[in-house]
């Protein structure tokens, strides 16, 4: 399945966009995501934490991801 | 719900209007924080912040925030007002307002309010020094 990732403040640096397009298999987790993402941008990887929500809640890395499920990369929140 | 006032703008914060609103008779008291954007960080100087939201999360995990004040402490209303894009030095990026009977609930749940909005809620800032930009809290 093809889906769409979002990205928000040093995230939109490091894809370059603020919306990246993936593929992933249909019973993909966002651990695989995770690990998809660090392959294609590594220096996610250098970043203090970062969360992923799905349609506006934060996910846990075994939660599955579905079709035309919203997607966020959500690095260190700074907000206040 | 009537006892919660959220608002994520890109639009100058009103402190008065967050004042009229969180007050009612049966508040003996009345807690309100204002974050403001300083001229420096760790003695580097700051010319302006740059405030990028998640809009309908932001929003989301806002009304969260509120809701869990009002289960936790005897409060009677909760306000979050929050700034998005480009703010001078002076300028107000937060308010929370919190009213209750007693002032022990307020203080409390205003602290709770701003301490778990900066960890939780998907706004990220963006400090502008003079040697270049910087995403606030992204790297360790």
């Amino acid at each position: 399945m093809k889906i769409n990732v979002l990205a928000f403040g040093v995230a939109k640096e490091i894809f370059g966009t603020s919306q990246v397009s993936l593929e992933l298999t249909n019973d993909a987790t966002i651990y695989n995501l995770k690990y998809l993402l660090e392959q294609q941008y590594p220096r996610l990887k250098q970043l203090a934490s970062y969360m992923v929500a799905v349609n506006n809640e934060y996910a846990l890395p075994g939660d599955t991801i579905h079709e035309r499920d919203e997607i966020a990369i959500i690095p260190p929140v700074s907000g206040g | 719900m009537p006892n919660i006032q959220i608002l994520l703008s890109a639009e100058v914060l009103n402190i008065q209007s967050c004042i009229d609103w969180i007050m009612s008779p049966e508040s003996g008291g009345i807690d309100v924080f204002i974050g403001t954007v300083r001229n420096a960080t760790k003695g580097k100087t700051v010319f302006k912040l740059d405030f990028e939201a998640y809009e309908p999360m932001a929003i989301s995990e806002m009304e969260k925030i509120a809701k869990q004040a009002l289960e936790k402490w005897p409060v009677q209303k909760v306000l979050i007002h929050h700034r998005t894009g480009t703010l001078q030095i002076g300028e107000v990026p937060v308010i929370i307002a919190v009213s209750a009977a007693h002032r022990d609930a307020a203080f409390d749940a205003c602290r709770y309010v701003i301490d778990t909005l900066k960890q939780t809620v998907p706004i990220w800032k963006k400090e502008a020094f003079e040697d270049g930009d910087v995403w606030v809290a992204a790297h360790p």
